[in-house]
């Protein structure tokens, strides 16, 4: 052991010279990029807690956590993100998988037709939903579907929402997932797969997917964070997930909507943490 | 375990390109086929219709008589290595040994022994635990072997294995796929574009050419007697001279007499059809040839020689490499064996004119 650490100790030395500056700067860099993040969450963070006649209280928090609408509002977000993920997981790794493998000729149409959602501004979208909605319920009045735009708009779980939802995210998606099935030779290992024996649906969950995990769980963050944090759509259409209920309570008052926003930039941090845990896991 | 396979009239076309043109050939069991080609020929087409990963146009792939042309590609008895590094990223050596027998769902007691038989046969017992990317090249298509023959299937299907690896693993496991072969006596497709590889392992050489069968025989009698001059000129190297036929079945080349291989031909103004290594090559201060560049290859040197009838390729022992640079003359004999010949096609016998120091 002391013949090891006397030759790594030469070494070392060394290598401590130069790599002294870019360490500095690095220092640099982060204590701007820390500055920038965390002196306004800082301050918000005070100014919530603090009130110059009673001092240091949480009282807004509680207030908060309490407030009605709070767990109806995240409930309803997070329900709304589970599905979108799983819809738009379902709808674009199959298909994908199915250009890639059978009409690679089809891919540049694709890529067009889920990059669209970018370019489409939401008001339009929103317009574009509110008259499909109305004009599809005429529509569907005398055939036997007539019930199934009403129960797509149920205010409980309006799947009308996850539909949206599917589309928007759609861009995010396809760009993870397209990412992730550039860095695998996705034809051998599908042909190599099915000559082993294994059918469709066992390629996909058990060649596909774990080899995905990364691209899966980008998708999903995306997903969950637009989700997350979507007005316009959820807004004029009416339905109240978390995005919109914090704008309906912070027009009140001011501790309560700066503790809000705090709250839910926590909230959806620990979702971010818990679905890169969930996905990570089994990579080791 | 070891079965027939038949192309019959196989037919595929992609587009503008004919890839199979009407594929006819047995395999019998436990034989060792090579399909050999130029890229583009169909050999690739051909294994991946016996996969069931390509569907022919016309024709069909029997495998013990069977039609399996319907049958989809999981539901095959056929265990295939492909080209490309094919391991599955997220699976160690062992697991991806046993993916097909977990696709079975056969217990994993039984699997495991099962993956680790098979990684003890290809050589490599202590690997099992390691990632396709903690593996070399050359121990991923090892890998990719075992898990081929995991299920023990009735047919081993061999997609340029090798083609990736460099030089010397080649060799290796090349030798050590043949091993294996002759110990299971399995029956095997093995594709390859390299005509040495082919010639080595094989006990039947099938030359494809634009989606059909040129030839196919023992790797000899491809070599020695090919049947076309595709054929000649593909597997090995082949020296085109001029020669003079006559009606006793002899024909007169470069000042030799030699016998002729197969029916005379109608016409005697002929090709003679010379391999390489059948020149023979003596330094001599008043030969009739000159050695125009000799290329050294280790255990042999090509020389390239000209003489009186035009250009001569002739392969010699490395060792005489010092005795035969360039600019050297020689006389040039060949060996005493009969010849094939062909149609004339060498127009104008392109004289020797340059002087001797002109290399």
């Amino acid at each position: 052991m002391a013949a090891v650490t006397g030759l790594e100790q030469p070494l070392v030395v060394p290598s401590a010279g130069p790599p002294a500056r870019p360490r500095v700067w690095r220092a640099v860099v982060l204590l701007l990029a820390a500055l920038y993040f965390l002196v306004p969450l800082g301050a918000s963070l005070w100014y919530t807690i603090y009130t110059p006649t009673t001092g240091v209280s949480f009282e807004a928090y509680g207030e908060l956590l309490t407030a009605e609408g709070f767990a109806a509002s995240l409930a309803l977000s997070l329900g709304l993100g589970l599905a979108t993920i799983v819809l738009v997981l379902l709808l674009t790794l199959p298909a994908m998988l199915a250009v890639r493998l059978s009409a690679p000729r089809l891919r540049p149409v694709m890529e067009v037709l889920c990059t669209l959602p970018l370019v489409v501004p939401p008001i339009t979208f929103v317009a574009g939903l509110g008259t499909s909605l109305r004009t599809g319920a005429e529509v569907l009045a005398p055939t036997p579907f007539w019930a199934t735009l009403i129960a797509v708009q149920d205010p409980a779980f309006p799947i009308v929402l996850v539909l949206a939802y599917v589309v928007l995210v759609l861009p995010f998606v396809y760009r993870s997932l397209d990412a992730g099935l550039r860095t695998m030779d996705v034809r051998t290992l599908v042909e190599a797969a099915r000559n082993l024996g294994a059918s469709w649906p066992y390629v996909l969950l058990r060649v596909i997917v774990p080899n995905l995990r990364s691209a899966l769980a980008s998708a999903s963050f995306l997903t969950l964070a637009l989700v997350f944090g979507e007005f316009t759509v959820a807004r004029l259409l009416g339905y109240q997930p978390f995005a919109v209920w914090i704008v309906t309570i912070s027009g009140s008052r001011g501790q309560v909507s700066v503790a809000v926003s705090i709250l839910s930039l926590l909230l959806i941090w620990l979702l971010l943490l818990a679905v890169s845990s969930a996905f990570g896991r089994e990579k080791k | 375990m070891t079965s027939k396979v038949e192309f019959r009239d196989l037919r595929r076309i992609f587009g503008k390109t004919v890839a199979l043109d009407g594929l006819d050939l047995t395999i019998e069991p436990g034989e060792f086929v090579a399909l050999l080609g130029p890229s583009g020929c169909g050999k690739t087409t051909a294994l991946r219709c016996v996969a069931g990963f390509e569907r022919p146009d016309s024709g069909a792939v029997l495998v013990d008589g069977k039609d399996i042309t319907d049958v989809p590609a999981n539901k095959r008895d056929a265990g295939m290595v492909f080209q490309s590094y094919s391991l599955f990223p997220n699976l160690n050596a062992r697991d991806n040994v046993a993916f097909g027998l977990r696709v079975r769902r056969v217990p994993v007691a039984v699997r495991r022994a099962k993956a680790d038989e098979l990684l003890e046969l290809v050589g490599l017992p202590t690997h099992a635990d390691r990632f396709p990317h903690q593996l070399s090249g050359g121990q991923q298509q090892r890998v990719a072997l075992a898990r081929a023959l995991a299920l023990e299937p009735r047919v081993l299907l061999l997609d340029e294995p090798l083609s990736a690896l460099d030089a010397k693993v080649r060799v290796a496991l090349r030798e050590e796929i043949r091993r294996l072969q002759l110990d299971l006596g399995i029956t095997t497709i093995f594709v390859t574009h390299d005509q040495e590889e082919a010639l080595s392992i094989a006990d039947r050489v099938a030359v494809l050419r634009d989606g059909r069968l040129e030839q196919v025989g023992a790797p000899a009698e491809v070599y020695d007697r090919p049947a076309t001059p595709f054929v000649a000129e593909f597997v090995g190297t082949m020296n085109h001279l001029v020669g003079q036929a006559s009606p006793e079945g002899t024909v007169t080349v470069l000042g030799h007499t030699l016998p002729i291989d197969g029916p005379s031909p109608d016409s005697p103004e002929v090709d003679v059809l010379i391999r390489p290594e059948a020149v023979q090559v003596t330094p001599a201060e008043d030969g009739e040839a000159e050695v125009l560049v000799a290329s050294f290859r280790g255990s042999s040197v090509r020389l390239r020689l000209a003489l009186a009838g035009g250009e001569v390729l002739a392969d010699v022992p490395g060792h005489e490499a010092v005795r035969l640079a360039a600019g050297t003359r020689v006389t040039v004999r060949l060996v005493e064996r009969p010849v094939l010949v062909a149609p004339r096609t060498v127009t104008v016998p392109a004289p020797v004119t340059e002087p001797a120091d002109a290399v």
